[in-house]
Formats: C-alpha cells, structure tokens, sequence
C-alpha cells in the first residue's frame, strides 16, 4: 500500500506523510523525482532516520521518532508549520484511516468511550493540504467493511479524502459525489472488494 | 531589569497560584521545560490548567504533574503514551480539551499578538466545530477559534542572552516561541546564557521583550521513540 501511495507523489512535491504505513511511503520515492517531507512539529526537509552516533534528541518526526536533517532543511515554530499546512501550500498529505466515507469523509482519531488520543494535526492537515491520499487496511479483521456510505465514528474532517488506498485495491473520491474504484491489487476480483465494502462505488477498473 | 535567576525555582517565585492557566512548550519529550516543571511539582501548586501540546510520559515531563495530582485540566492535541493521564481521565479526575495541534498552535500565537480570535476550516463538519460561530468566507465555512493567554509561559530554548533573546535548535523549537508571547509572565530554561552580542540579532528567534525571567537548566532530554538504521559496511 505504501509503495502504490508513493506513485502518487511527483516531482517538486512538499508532502507530509502521518504516522504508521504513511511513513513508509518515504521508502518508495522514485530516484528519478524530487520531493521534500515535511513533519509538522517545525522541519521542512526531512532525512533518514539516524545512525547510532547521530541520534539527536533534538531532531525528531510527528511520530517522536529520531531522524535526521538534509542539506535543504528548514526549521519553524509549529504556527509557521500549521500556516503551510492551512494555508495550502503543502501538495499532497498520506494518512491512515479507521473509516472513510463514499463522499470523502474521514474518521481517524478517536474511538468514543476507548481511549482518546487525540487528533494532532490530522484534522489541520485534512483542512488545508491540496490533496489528501489514505492508506487503509479495507476491512476489519473481522470483516466489518471501512469504507462505509457514513462514518459512525467522529469525523476528522467532512468531504477531504480524494483516494483510499487499501489492501485490495485503489478508490478515486469525487469529493462530496462518490467514489470509483480504479484499480484491484493482485489476484483481487471486483466481487470480492464489493463483499467487503458498504460505500457505493463505481468500477472503472 | 535583571532577568537571570539562579534556579527554577528561583524563577518561579512569586509566579505560582493555585488555579492558574500554565503554557509548557514542547512537542511530545522534545523542547520541554524540564527543569521548570520539576520546580512546579516541588512548588505544590495546585488545581492547574496546563496548555501544552502533550502531556509528557508517565515518570517525565508533564506526566510528573500528573502522578502528583496538580493538573484539574489538559488543553492538548495529542495524549497518548501516557497511562496515568488515561486513568485519571477515564476516573474522570481530570479535565481534557483536545484542539487540532494547527488550532493550538494559531490560539497561542494569536493570544500573544493581542488577537482575541480567527476564522479557520480546521475541524468544520467535526466535533470540534460544536457550538462555535460559523461564518462563510469567499463561499467557505470557517469556524471561529479564540487567541489563548496564560497565566505562565514556561519555554525551553538553546541559547539565551542576558536580555532574554532566545535561539532554538531544530525540532526543539516547535511551540516554544508562541508561547512564550503568550503568558503574562514568561520564564525560560535555556542550555547556554551568552554575553550580550554573542548572538547574531538578525538570527533571534523569540526577541528579549517576550522573556521576564531566565535560567540556564541541567537537561536530559530524553527519547521518546529512539529509530536508527544500520551502517551498510559497518
């Protein structure tokens, strides 16, 4: 999932990827195009994680995990990070889901009567970065489908998603329309998807 | 005015009551005051309303207040890894307003800056946006945030000059700098106090008129997620 998530980054790209599978999608950007991460807790700019010798905890990610800096790399208070956040001046954003809504609506930061953790930047993100790219488990172990008509769970943000990327396949989202699958993983059929998921969705596979 | 203190709690004294509204910059252990939130918990003050991104971890930072019960209230974005906090909210022993970290962020800066509220898309169409004035903007819905002050600013920088201009250092910086605008009264722990002009004034990040006390603290910065890769050839 994250290396069908980093297809959707192109050069000359500021993206910011959430924590979990988003994060690996730093693993899967192609040699042949040029993309600064951004963490937004103040780095523009965002290295590898740190040799041993190079662990500075001054230098961390959104996730609190120790990384490096670049040769390009900015630093900025969190009001100047969440100001390129909001006010859309980052492309494109990959973040993890717990539910999704055939019109776009995202649920993926609290569970309501389980510990809440809170929403970070999530709901900052979904608000002002151009385009908003999920990647997601499609259903639940159980087989409870995700991608839903509504999201029971307390939304992040109303009509913001433009594609989910799943275990089985990919959905283009027309925000506040509907939702069109575009491509099956590997030995998926298109029955197979519509038995695990309650949105409506057009096939155009 | 002198603004060097000999210790936190030096700095702290006269500051402190019971109720009071406290900023803690930092950005989970990263660039917290931790000098001067062991000086609160050694202080007793009670009853406390803390607006601080995080809630530090059970036996460091902020979580040190509140193992000792000091905290009635968190204003935060994000408090995971933090069992006592989970307890005591759960038991209903504490208070907790979660703000999108972007909304947090813009109300201290704000708050610092004399504005008492903003508009922003951040939380339309969610929970957050309940009971707040919605106003449309250029065929937009936009909900209204207000600016937040504090009672005490506590900051962690780098560098500090006997002014008070204060240098941060990479990702330490994060909520430290409006923050510091936005208490009444500001008290920052630094790792380094130089001479007057050993900073360059163009390269100042918090300028001296937002710092009223200062210290040089001992820290141990601790890591919270420590991730290293290996050496190919190593």
């Amino acid at each position: 999932m994250a290396e069908r998530a980093a297809k959707e980054l192109e050069d000359g790209f500021y993206v910011n990827l959430g924590i979990g599978i988003p994060t690996l999608v730093a693993n899967y950007i192609g040699e042949d195009i040029d993309v600064t991460l951004q963490s937004e807790n103040g780095m523009l700019g965002m290295g590898p994680f740190p040799y041993e010798d190079e662990v500075d905890p001054d230098l961390i990610n959104a996730g609190k995990q120790t990384i490096t800096e670049l040769r390009r790399t900015s630093y900025f208070s969190s009001a100047d990070s969440f100001g390129m956040i909001r006010g859309g001046h980052i492309d494109l954003s990959v973040l993890g889901a717990m539910e999704v809504s055939e019109k776009g609506d995202l649920a993926n930061w609290m569970i309501p009567g389980k510990m809440v953790k809170g929403m970070g930047g999530a709901m900052d993100l979904v608000a002002g970065v151009k385009r908003v790219v999920v990647v997601m488990d499609h259903a639940s172990k159980s087989g409870a489908p995700k991608l839903l008509h509504e999201c029971a769970l307390p939304l992040t943000g109303k009509q913001v998603v433009d594609m989910v990327i799943t275990n089985l396949g990919v959905f283009e989202i027309e925000r506040g329309k509907g939702m069109k699958l575009i491509e099956l993983a590997p030995e998926v059929t298109v029955d197979e998807v519509k038995s695990l998921t309650e949105a409506d969705f057009e096939v155009a596979v | 005015m002198k603004k060097i203190r000999k210790d936190a709690a030096e700095a702290l004294d006269g500051l402190l009551f019971d109720g009071m509204t406290i900023m803690a910059g930092g950005f989970g252990l990263c660039g917290i005051p931790e000098n001067l939130i062991l000086a609160l918990r050694d202080s007793g003050v009670k009853d406390l309303t803390i607006i601080s991104n995080n809630a530090g971890v059970d036996d460091f930072g902020l979580g040190l207040l509140l193992h000792t019960r000091q905290i009635k209230k968190m204003v935060s974005s994000y408090v995971g890894e933090n069992k006592e906090f989970e307890r005591q909210y759960l038991s209903g022993e504490l208070e907790l307003e979660f703000n999108p970290q972007g909304t947090l962020a813009e109300r201290c800066r704000a708050g610092g800056a004399g504005i008492p509220a903003f508009y922003t898309k951040t939380g339309v169409g969610t929970l957050i946006a309940e009971g707040k004035e919605h106003k449309e903007f250029n065929g937009e819905t936009y909900i209204m945030e207000t600016g937040l002050v504090a009672d005490l600013s506590i900051v962690k920088a780098w560098k500090a000059d006997p002014e008070g201009n204060l240098l941060y250092r990479k990702t330490a910086r994060n909520f430290n700098p409006m923050m510091a605008t936005a208490g009444k009264a500001t008290v920052a722990e630094v790792e380094e106090i130089v001479s007057l002009g050993d900073l360059d004034p163009d390269c100042i990040h918090t300028p001296g008129i937002f710092v009223q006390r200062l210290i040089k603290g001992d820290h141990e910065k601790r890591v919270e997620q420590r991730t290293v890769r290996q050496r190919e050839n190593a």
